[in-house]
């Protein structure tokens, strides 16, 4: 036994036994616990193994600095892998396992890696495995990939949930320590909308290890007072066990909660994780400070520990991490930690003080060492004692646990993620928070000040200033009453001379003072450089205690301040965050927001299958009973549709009434082709076009009054269409007096196609719809028999006579019915999307297919549409650009199969027949292909260089990729009625 | 000093003591044939190029910061050669053949993993644009292959097959592409061009661009005036900044690109996979964190940090493809500066003065085209011709309406 | 910036209510300009570092381009206004 329970004292609750497992073994530990705590005071010292040399590693600190100390919780699909034991709360039923070994944790054949470690210094594969170069591909990276990373994910589907909030305030304060409280506690009495947020499970930080008494009291207790204190404020809010991660622009924070990562059975009724975004006035970075590990050869032996990290895992937790302590420190706090381990009955055998001379207080009995330096430690798996030199003379003192006290640096890392970077402060002997401005300040011991007096009015002040700010009447809390205490003292010692053995800097990615030498040797003095090639700084703790260590060594092997080494930058996120958290309630069907037409209804009672379209659900085919495949389902649709007529829901087109006097004129510059002479009651086909001369959306345009437009979108393009006119209106053409808005959502469209349209619709309206009175393009507000208002347009995207009738969306799925009902007699059918695409296939009309924001009017054969007399539109000056208008551009064509019997698919390209494959002879591609039912065989549309003067030639359709070609003949693009007599009966 | 096995166990024996620095840290002489602003990827391989493939060796590359510290060491080591349009893909493709021997030709492993890079699609439509794609590669003799769902479901078994808001249908996968060790680029061309006798210059900031009876006779530094022959602009994001020094205006605006890395995990995602129903991708290191990212914060911005907005979305395209990562944690993200050009492609080409050389807009595909972009930098500047895979993507092509448009998405640089 | 915008119309809200169009100091040439003039409009940026103007599209709440005024280092916003109004302003 080493490392035990104290028989009394600490925060836990002796009355609240709680059961968890360490690789299977059993063991026990109490609320209150953190998995490092319960798993010392089961004298479980060795818990991990390193990256590199799979070294074995014990606890290092008692937070979220800790290199070491990581173990995946949970198993199966609730494993949270490379958790650190240190701010992993203990909960009866955890489960908990180490990494990185094989076969077991005692014995890992990884750990001869340690041996070769001559051969594996920072950066050695990047000089080899270079020859052969096969070999890299199939051994020397294989074998470099199995060794990569600590913990396992088995990437299955997270059964938890997650969520997302925003939160404002007036002052956000991180960390609930000492100054932390006082901060709140002050805001919180003035009346601000405070919030109060702390990575642990209980506020308090510094002060629950605390020893000094504060009002007289034990610190918790105070704490305790406070916090209960800030409860009762309604205007204060507390966030435990939550993790502000980052400072985004405008003094947003990201935080997030762990609502129930400390639980066996998370409640379904509960997210997991909660982010919260924090929009806040004011910020006070109430981080505290971290401790400095010292770096002497075998650093790392388990029972090496950080000193303070020892104080609270005694004073907070009730555990001594051994029965014979000796403190290392360079500084005043390693006596101070000592004095409270021996109050607390654990016992300190040794100081050994960097320093020649101490004023320190030593406590009775402990012996003190002066420029006493450690350079190695024994034992294997623990420590057994360490090998102390003092002027050339060495003497091994036998220890189980060692407390590491190499000076503090304060926690600035938010403060430091916008840009500015932390200051050298000589006074400190560490890296200071940057001045950010008012909205972001410092306090505490992140602000430098260490006694716990000058942390309690740090922050009481600094809140009382912000609340004054922000025109609060506010007073500082009243102090209470603490010991006299001096602010720390200490030498900055970057590193230990004389070493044994490694020692290590980072210890999760075995980074070591010789790394660091041979790094500067080769040129990456740099401290990005040093980072990069050493890999210091870069594992899951991001260098937490090591990067000051590092910047240290490198500026005295440089021989310059740390001033100038610098650091590298500090990015979000403080502690890493999950995905899940992260990405909240959006995943799976929730990814992005789904939008159904006001006929999917109707479609789903028709047997509708849906596919996808952006948002959308839309209809695709209606199978019936005995069709095999939705070829055959859409077959019959388009047949039908050509020889009766069919329905289709065309709901989900974007569409835009447009008002005003200059709402002619408005649309006039934005289509490419004339509007403004577009008589009222008619429609008319439009193409828009990008600033650039590239066909940006084609659609319908309908007057229904000298200043009523209306106007139609594809699907794909409806928002982009909408954008674009509100940038026209509001900032291009300001003084057009124009109005307009989407009505995509008011409307349900319903397309009624083919020979019998007009007798079925007929059935439902009351006027003459006949080609007389309503001509193909007509276009007019109309209402149904019983007086549903509706709007009917004579137009068509099949080349059948056809309709579209819009009512409103409410009204949607009953009109369709009817008109079902009325088509009865005529043999009408459902159809969906597959075999729109077939009809407008096989009349060569054109969709996002073709316009793929490369293409020309000319390109897509709708060179006429192009308005050159028209005086501006969208796109006319660039449009005249040699390259858009350059002869060997490709053109729109149809493809006819030479032999009949093979199909053209979408995506193969065009060659010469008999010319080689070659980016030179490509001559273009297919954008569309389908069979045509009509025609009896397959049909393409497609892209050929100069393709018009083609037809009648034949090219190679080569679908090298998925081993398909075939010779086609290139056509007109129009295959089914050229002369639109059908479109126009 | 070469390296190899050899050289490691031999300096191993010697206490690693005898390694020398990778580059030399020279003064900068007074003129050079051509100065190249800009040490990243883009600006030391076009050193390098210069001196080893077309003689010219009085070269400085001059970097305002560190060695690597722009671009090249902040993208997510992705290399690729599946571009679908005649201007681009040869161009990517030269750059892939010259990735494949890149190791061997810097004797420097910068880890290249041909791991394959595949591209879900999650529509009929979306596989055809693919199909395009894919075929457009094979043109060029580039193999592609068409992965369908049954298939890719024995490949990647942890794709959200079943759940997705956008089914998972397929994807076109490059089984060449891969990553690349991306700081291990720079310091292997910065050692090479070291070799040949290019002076790599840190911690050297132009500040203006001299220019007599309108040709360009050197540069001011933060270290002095420095005179050369020809001047090459190899800047990424600050191309704008450098450019306004002699007066050019460009089509570019520079935006900030996140990328994120998780904790380090064992194995567990093979392939660099790209999600098609957003923006989406990511591999995993030889280290084992999970490298990813996804599309561009938006606005236009010098910083190298980017919001939490857009690194939310990132994550919930990400939990849309793979529900497993849900519960893997991001450890840190960070920002790049892009030079987003008009039409998405690359600039390689001459400017208005003489001998003043441009090479900029590389959107956030800058780093797959690191050999390339300076195999042909170089080209141009020593021969003053265009070589054939970069005739496409000259500066001009805006005006003479030939844009290089693979995404369609016309002259608005944040839809790229 | 680009956390926050305040809205003239909507007052503070969050940067995924807008979309992003870019540099809002181009102004639209003449359809008689000259070809190096729409040439410049349509593709050349000042990209500046530092102080700009672009536009942002309230998308998600009163659909009104704003033009915000901010720093492309610090990201800090100078101010938010109407783009009708601005562009109003700035044909002037």
């Amino acid at each position: 036994m080493t490392a035990y329970r104290l028989s009394s004292g600490g925060l836990v609750d002796r009355s609240k036994a709680l059961s968890f497992t360490f690789d299977g073994r059993p063991l026990r530990g109490f609320a209150g616990d953190t998995l490092a705590s319960a798993l010392l005071a089961n004298d479980q010292l060795l818990v991990g193994r390193s990256f590199k040399y799979h070294r074995p590693r014990g606890i290092v600190s008692a937070g979220p600095s800790e290199p070491n100390a990581l173990v995946t919780l949970g198993s199966g699909a609730r494993s949270d892998p490379n958790t650190k034991a240190t701010v992993a709360e203990l909960y009866a039923g955890l489960t908990a396992r180490s990494q990185n070994r094989w076969p077991s944790l005692g014995f890992d054949v990884g750990a001869v890696n340690g041996l070769l470690s001559p051969f594996l210094g920072a950066g050695f594969y990047y000089k080899t495995f270079m020859w052969p170069r096969q070999l890299w591909e199939k051994l020397y990276e294989p074998v470099i990939r199995r060794a990569a990373g600590l913990g396992r994910a088995g990437l299955e589907r997270d059964p938890e949930s997650y969520e997302k909030s925003w939160a404002f305030c007036d002052l956000l304060v991180v960390g609930g320590g000492p100054a932390g409280l006082m901060a709140a506690l002050t805001a919180g009495r003035a009346g601000l909308r405070v919030i109060l947020a702390d990575e642990d499970f209980r506020l308090g930080g510094s002060l629950l290890s605390e020893t000094e008494t504060v009002d007289g009291g034990a610190a918790p207790a105070f704490a305790e007072r406070v916090v209960a204190e800030l409860q009762s404020l309604e205007n204060v809010t507390l966030l435990s066990r939550t993790t502000v991660f980052g400072w985004y622009d405008d003094n947003v924070f990201g935080a997030v909660e762990r609502v129930q990562k400390h639980v066996a059975e998370p409640s379904a009724k509960l997210p997991t994780e909660r982010v919260w975004r924090i929009a806040a006035k004011r910020a006070l970075l109430a981080t505290g400070a971290e401790e400095r590990p010292l770096v002497f050869g075998g650093n790392d032996r388990p029972g090496v520990m950080m000193a303070g990290a020892i104080g609270t895992y005694a004073h907070r937790h009730g555990v001594s991490a051994g029965k014979s302590v000796a403190i290392f420190t360079s500084g005043s706090s390693g006596y101070r930690t000592a004095r409270s381990l021996s109050a607390k009955g654990v016992t300190v055998s040794t100081i050994i003080d960097s320093r020649p001379e101490a004023s320190d207080a030593v406590p009775h009995g402990v012996r003190v060492i002066r420029s006493g330096s450690i350079v190695d430690t024994k034992g294997r798996q623990r420590l057994s004692g360490i090998v102390v030199e003092r002027s050339g003379f060495e003497e091994l003192i036998a220890c189980d646990a060692l407390g590491m006290s190499g000076g503090w640096s304060p926690v600035v890392h938010l403060a430091c993620q916008r840009g500015a970077r932390p200051v050298w402060s000589d006074a400190l002997k560490a890296f200071a928070a940057p001045d950010v401005g008012d909205t972001l300040r410092v306090v505490g011991a992140a602000n430098g000040v260490y006694t716990l007096a000058g942390c309690l009015r740090d922050g009481a002040e600094k809140a009382a200033a912000i609340a004054a700010e922000l025109g609060f009447n506010a007073a500082a809390a009243p102090l209470p009453v603490t010991e006299t205490e001096a602010e720390p003292s200490f030498a900055a010692l970057w590193y230990v001379p004389g070493a044994k053995s490694k020692a290590f800097v980072d210890f999760q990615n075995d980074v070591h003072t010789k790394d660091l030498g041979l790094a500067l040797r080769e040129g990456f003095g740099h401290v990005e450089h040093a980072k990069r090639y050493t890999t210091s700084g870069m594992a899951t703790d991001q260098g937490k205690l090591s990067n000051i260590n590092a910047v240290g060594i490198l500026a005295g092997m440089r021989g310059v301040s740390p001033a100038e080494v610098g650091t590298t930058t500090f990015r979000p996120f403080y502690t890493p965050v999950s995905f899940g958290a992260l990405a909240g309630t959006s995943r799976d069907v929730h990814a992005t927001p789904t939008r159904k037409s006001p006929l999917h209804e109707w479609g789903k009672k028709h047997g509708a299958t849906f596919v996808d379209s952006g948002l959308w659900f839309r209809s695709a085919w209606f199978p019936r009973a005995g069709e095999k495949t939705w070829r055959e389902s859409v077959d019959r649709e388009v047949l039908n549709v050509r020889a009766n007529v069919g329905l289709c829901d065309v709901s989900t087109l974007g569409k835009i009434e447009v008002f005003g006097p200059d709402a002619a004129e408005f649309l006039n510059r934005l289509y490419c082709n004339a509007i403004l002479k577009l008589p009222v009651g008619k429609a008319r086909y439009g193409l828009m076009l990008r600033e650039d001369g590239f066909v940006f959306d084609d659609g319908t345009v309908s007057r229904l009054a000298d200043d009523h437009f209306f106007v139609t979108t594809t699907t794909a393009m409806a928002g982009a269409v909408m954008s674009h006119m509100d940038y026209c209106a509001q900032v291009l053409w300001p003084d057009l007096k124009v109005r307009f808005c989407s009505v995509s959502d008011q409307w349900a469209q319903m397309a009624i196609a083919g020979p019998n349209a007009r007798e079925v619709l007929q059935q439902l309206v009351d006027e003459d719809i006949s080609e007389t009175a309503f001509p193909f393009l007509s276009a007019r507000a109309t209402a149904l028999r019983g007086g549903i208002n509706a709007r009917l347009f004579r137009i068509s995207f099949s080349g059948e006579l056809a309709f579209e009738l819009a009512v409103p969306a409410g009204y949607g799925e009953a009109v369709a019915d009817q008109i079902m009902e009325a088509g009865r007699a005529h043999k009408i059918c459902a159809y969906g999307v597959e075999a729109l695409n077939v009809l407008r296939l096989e009349k060569g009309l054109l969709t996002h297919a073709e316009f793929d924001g490369r293409v020309t009017p000319d390109d897509a054969g709708l060179g006429r549409m192009f308005s050159a007399q028209k005086p501006d539109f969208i796109g006319k000056h660039l449009s005249a650009r040699y390259g858009l208008t350059a002869a060997d551009r490709m053109q729109i064509v149809g493809l006819k199969p030479v032999d009949k019997d093979k199909d053209i698919r979408a995506g193969a390209h065009l060659l010469k027949e008999g010319m080689k494959p070659s980016t030179l002879n490509d001559q273009g591609w297919v954008s569309s292909a389908g069979y045509s039912p009509v025609l009896g065989h397959h049909i393409a549309l497609a892209f050929l260089k100069s393709g018009r003067e083609r037809y009648g030639e034949k090219v190679a359709v080569w679908d090298k990729l998925r081993d398909h070609e075939v010779i086609a003949e290139v056509c007109d693009p129009v295959f089914v009625d050229p002369e639109n007599k059908k479109l126009k009966a | 000093m070469r390296y190899s096995a050899f050289s490691i166990v031999r300096n191993a024996l010697s206490g690693n003591l005898n390694w020398k620095p990778q580059w030399r840290q020279p003064q900068p002489k007074s003129h050079y044939d051509v100065i190249i602003v800009g040490g990243g990827g883009h600006g030391l391989s076009t050193a390098y190029y210069l001196a080893k493939e077309f003689g010219v060796k009085n070269v400085a590359v001059l970097e305002k910061g560190y060695l690597g510290s722009g671009n090249v060491g902040r993208n997510t080591t992705i290399v690729r050669s599946n571009y679908m349009l005649p201007g681009n893909e040869p161009f990517y493709e030269f750059s892939m053949k010259l990735w494949e021997g890149l190791e061997q030709d810097l004797n420097y492993n910068v880890m290249l993993s041909q791991r394959g890079v595949i591209m879900l699609y999650h529509s009929d439509a979306q596989r055809d644009a693919y199909v395009r794609r894919g075929n457009a590669m094979w043109m060029e003799g580039v193999e592609a292959e068409l992965i369908e769902r049954d298939q890719l479901k024995k490949m990647i078994p942890f794709l959200n097959y079943d759940h997705a808001r956008y089914p998972i249908l397929g994807g076109l996968l490059q089984r060449r592409a891969g990553t690349a060790r991306h700081d291990a680029v720079a310091w292997g061309y910065a050692r090479g061009a070291d070799q040949h006798g290019v002076d790599i210059i840190e911690h050297c900031e132009v500040t203006g661009i001299r220019r007599e009876n309108g040709v360009v006779t050197g540069v001011e530094t933060s270290n002095g005036f420095i005179g050369c022959g020809k001047l090459a602009l190899a800047a990424a994001g600050n191309s704008s900044r450098v450019g306004e020094m002699a007066d050019l205006k460009l089509p570019l605006e520079s935006h900030v690109l996140q990328a994120f890395v998780t904790e380090g995990l064992k194995p567990c995602i093979d392939h660099v996979i790209v999600y098609g129903g957003g923006h989406f991708y990511i591999s995993q290191s030889d280290k084992g964190g999970l490298v990813f990212g996804a599309e561009i914060d938006g606005y236009s911005s010098y910083a190298q940090r980017g919001n939490l907005a857009t690194a939310e979305h990132v994550m919930e395209e990400g939990v849309s493809m793979i529900p497993g990562l849900s519960r893997v944690r991001v450890l840190r993200a960070w920002g790049g500066v892009m030079d987003m050009s008009m039409d998405g492609s690359p600039i390689i080409d001459r400017t208005s003065i003489d001998n003043l050389y441009l090479n900029c807009g590389w959107c956030y595909g800058g780093f797959k085209a690191t050999p390339a972009s300076g195999y042909c930098f170089a080209h141009l500047i020593a021969r003053n011709d265009t070589h054939p895979v970069a005739r496409a993507l000259r500066l001009d092509r805006f005006a003479r309406g030939y844009a290089v448009d693979e995404a369609g998405a016309g002259p608005q640089p944040n839809l790229h | 910036m680009a956390s926050l915008i305040t809205c003239p119309h909507c007052g503070v809200r969050p940067k995924e209510e807008f979309a992003i169009r870019g540099d809002a100091s181009l102004i639209r040439p003449a359809p008689s300009a000259s070809d190096e003039a729409w040439h410049d409009y349509v593709y050349v940026r000042a990209n500046p570092r530092g102080r700009t103007v672009e536009h942002w599209h309230h998308i998600a709440g009163c659909r009104r381009f704003l033009v915000v005024e901010r720093d492309t280092v610090t990201h800090e916003v100078y101010s938010v206004v109407d783009g009708t109004a601005a562009a109003r302003e700035a044909r002037r």
